[in-house]
């Protein structure tokens, strides 16, 4: 039996929860926790903003262009390096209702927990004018069932293959970005099995054919419309076919050796760009400006961007406006002006971050684009494509963000310890079960 | 005039239980801030704990809590990852505390010694307890590193082979621990300088007289004497080594960090607790870990009580 207990008690309760996650969550020290967002000093609107990774709007310089059209607005915008981090903070927040920003990023893994459960805490999108310009999919990702909009979308994560040119050579590949595409087309099994030719024929040394299984793994789970969840909210991985087959085909790739039993984003990962220790990444567009940063100007021109084997979409995320927050009108503005398609046309030119809006993804200006840093591929015409194939349908489950770090680290298990893949299954099922029930 | 006389015994007596208001009640204003801060920070916190531990809650929803008793403790008896977790914070906590207790009393003999630039070497002793757990553990996180890391890069230049040390079960807890002894070596020895401080030199004059070696004063005068101390710093590393959580966390970086490794093969309590709350945001389980937690560090303390009694009990 549920039963409510007064707010007041519940505070209590954050502040505790919350005194502990502060403990950890780096990057949000000097912020005033004990009140929500910005508000109005000395005749200005001041917006707070917080998010995670690189999003591009600092980046790009969209901030401070805002800014500059508005010289009522004073932008203060705090960024968390790991989303994970980042979350766990906001969740602390959302329960406490302090020490929340104006703005606050959600990661497409975390929409739908915050459609759910959280609804109420943010402000409705459904009324702001000139928002309707958006991938139908990525716009009912974050609306609830009684039509809510919580958000507006930033980046959309349609996939692509990046490779070491060099390397392909000095396996006896082709090098070619369209031959390569060919190689795998249409099935990930070729992708693992130019892997098994690779291994074979390479002798430059000691490089791996992919960074991790679990990419791949990944990869091919975003190929589906339903992946752990279905549409009427039950879990489903371990019935769904898909998360099988892309288990299995990862669970191949790890015990033939082919991975360099590398964990994405965690220590290692980034050396490994650095001197060059694997031949291949599958990388959603987002990865590419990580790519180009920690590979660094060494590797300039060696690496290239090959089609996929199939469409997915793995990441993005969404920018919502807290129902507390006391400069809400304005908040909502800046929300979707920075999600407006030529902001988002800015930020894919700048950075590569594949614009979540129809409209900019058919101009021209984005499908001309080409990344210098990656041989001058068309990235524009790669990754617009690849989101054409992208489902039309995406269901998102409330737990998504953790059931894909947790299969993450079942493969690791095959990787790294050669646990057999039957038993890393089990102990991932085992630990999905602890995570949501 | 006896209306005066009243009034001044009045007086009087009022003086005299202000007085004894005074003498008997200032001490217990005095302690009373501790109390309160303690009641407000540790005594209510414990309670709500114990309480939220009977329910089902989530961290999204902490007003909706489901009453289900003990099935949390029931649950966290049951399951392997507890007892994984007890047995690497107890893994852990030997290999770390054993040799940083040991290197501490080592050092502190040294600095004991008459020696240029004593203050230098107590100070610099000090430096790791004064870096702060999340640089510590991010430096030796990188020199641990299994790819390009410094110790792995030594290794090879002696022709050893590479340790996956975050990937490995011994070799994490070890790596870990070494972070550990790094932090609370130089703490623990500056307390034990201190209590040897203390003995007076006429024991070592009278050992020296005797025929006592350097090893032998050590031994039978320097160690017996700071008995007490090596007692203190046993219990502190007893709680500190209970609670181990920031170096293992960072350790793993990421969602690894927080499950004690992929196998959670470095999983201590404190993780566990963290991760039952902040990654699978379960309020109720997490709280059952930290009650757990408290109940453990209990019992070791009476266990340790009661070892004491029946061997004073014996020898006298």
């Amino acid at each position: 039996m549920a039963t409510l207990h007064s707010s007041s008690r519940r505070r209590t309760v954050a502040a505790l929860a919350t005194a502990g996650a502060l403990s950890l969550a780096v990057g949000c020290s000097g912020s005033d926790e004990s009140a929500t967002g910005g508000g109005k000093k000395d005749g200005k609107v001041v917006i707070t903003m917080g998010m995670y990774g690189v999003m591009g709007f600092k980046e790009t310089g969209l901030l401070e262009q805002y800014e500059k059209e508005n010289p009522n607005v004073d932008i203060k915008a705090e960024i968390a390096g790991d989303e994970q981090t980042y979350y766990t903070a906001l969740q602390t927040r959302l329960a406490g209702g302090k020490g929340l920003k104006d703005i606050q990023g959600i990661e497409i893994g975390r929409a739908k927990e915050i459609v759910d459960t959280q609804a109420d805490k943010f402000a409705d999108f459904a009324d702001v004018p000139g928002t309707d310009h958006f991938l139908p999919w990525k716009q009912s990702q974050i609306t609830t069932e009684d039509g809510k909009v919580l958000g507006l979308g930033t980046d959309i994560g349609p996939m692509a293959v990046c490779y070491r040119k060099d390397y392909f050579e000095q396996a006896g590949l082709p090098t070619d970005r369209e031959e390569v595409a060919k190689l795998w087309e249409g099935d990930w099994k070729k992708y693992v099995e130019v892997g098994r030719t690779f291994k074979k024929d390479f002798k430059g040394g000691d490089v791996a054919y992919m960074d991790a299984a679990s990419g791949l793994f990944n990869a091919m789970v975003y190929g589906y419309p339903e992946q752990y969840y279905n549409a009427e909210g039950d879990l489903i991985y371990d019935k769904n076919p898909a998360v099988k087959e892309a288990w299995n085909l990862a669970a191949d790739a790890a015990e033939a050796g082919l991975t360099a039993k590398l964990r994405q984003f965690q220590p290692g990962w980034d050396p490994g760009l650095a001197n060059g220790t694997f031949a291949t990444a599958v990388c959603p567009a987002w990865m590419l400006g990580h790519i180009g940063e920690k590979a660094g100007e060494a590797n300039k021109g060696k690496w290239d961007v090959a089609k996929a084997p199939k469409g997915a979409n793995w990441g993005g995320s969404f920018l919502g406006v807290v129902e507390q927050s006391p400069v809400k009108e304005e908040a909502k503005k800046l929300v979707a002006w920075l999600t407006a398609p030529e902001q988002q046309a800015h930020i894919f030119k700048k950075q590569g971050s594949v614009p979540s809006s129809q409209q900019a993804l058919e101009s021209p200006e984005v499908k001309q684009v080409t990344s210098e840093y990656f041989d001058n591929a068309p990235i524009g015409e790669i990754f617009g494509a690849a989101a054409q194939e992208i489902p039309d349908k995406q269901v998102l489950g409330r737990k998504d963000g953790t059931i894909k770090d947790t299969f993450s680290q079942g493969l690791t298990l095959i990787e790294q310890q050669g646990t057999a893949r039957d038993e890393a299954w089990e102990t991932t099922a085992e630990r999905i079960e602890k995570a949501v029930g | 005039m006896p209306a005066v006389a009243t009034s001044t015994t009045h007086a009087r007596r009022r003086g005299a239980l202000l007085h004894r208001i005074d003498v008997k009640g200032a001490p217990y204003a005095f302690v009373a801030p501790f109390f309160v801060v303690f009641a407000a920070f540790s005594f209510y916190p414990l309670v709500y704990t114990s309480w939220i531990s009977l329910h089902r809650v989530e961290l999204a929803t902490l007003d909706v809590m489901e009453w289900v008793a003990f099935d949390n403790y029931v649950e966290l008896w049951n399951d392997s990852r507890f007892w994984n977790a007890l047995g690497n914070t107890i893994t852990i906590g030997v290999i770390s505390t054993v040799p940083q207790l040991l290197m501490a009393l080592g050092l502190a003999h040294l600095l004991n010694y008459r020696m240029r630039g004593s203050l230098f070497f107590r100070v610099a002793s000090l430096v790791p307890y004064a870096t702060s757990v999340g640089a510590a553990a991010l430096v030796f996180t990188m020199l641990f590193e299994r790819d390009f890391g410094m110790i792995n890069w030594a290794l090879g230049a002696v022709g050893l082979d590479p340790v996956d040390w975050e990937a490995d079960k011994w070799p994490a807890q070890i790596a870990i621990s070494t972070i550990v002894i790094w932090r609370w070596t130089g703490y623990n020895a500056l307390l034990y300088l201190a209590a040897m401080q203390a003995i007076p030199a006429d024991r070592y004059e009278a050992a020296a007289i005797d025929g006592a070696s350097r090893w032998k004063q050590f031994t039978h005068v320097t160690v017996p004497g700071i008995r007490s101390t090596i007692v203190f710093t046993i219990v502190l590393s007893t709680i500190g080594a209970t609670q181990l959580f920031g170096e293992p966390l960072i350790f793993g970086q990421g969602p690894n960090g927080v499950s004690g490794g992929a196998d959670n093969q470095y999983q201590t309590l404190g993780l566990l607790l963290y991760e039952e709350g902040w990654k699978n945001y379960q309020m109720g389980r997490s709280a059952t870990v930290a009650w757990a937690m408290f109940l453990l560090l209990v019992l070791v303390f009476v266990a340790q009580r009661l070892i004491r009694r029946l061997r004073s009990a014996r020898t006298s």
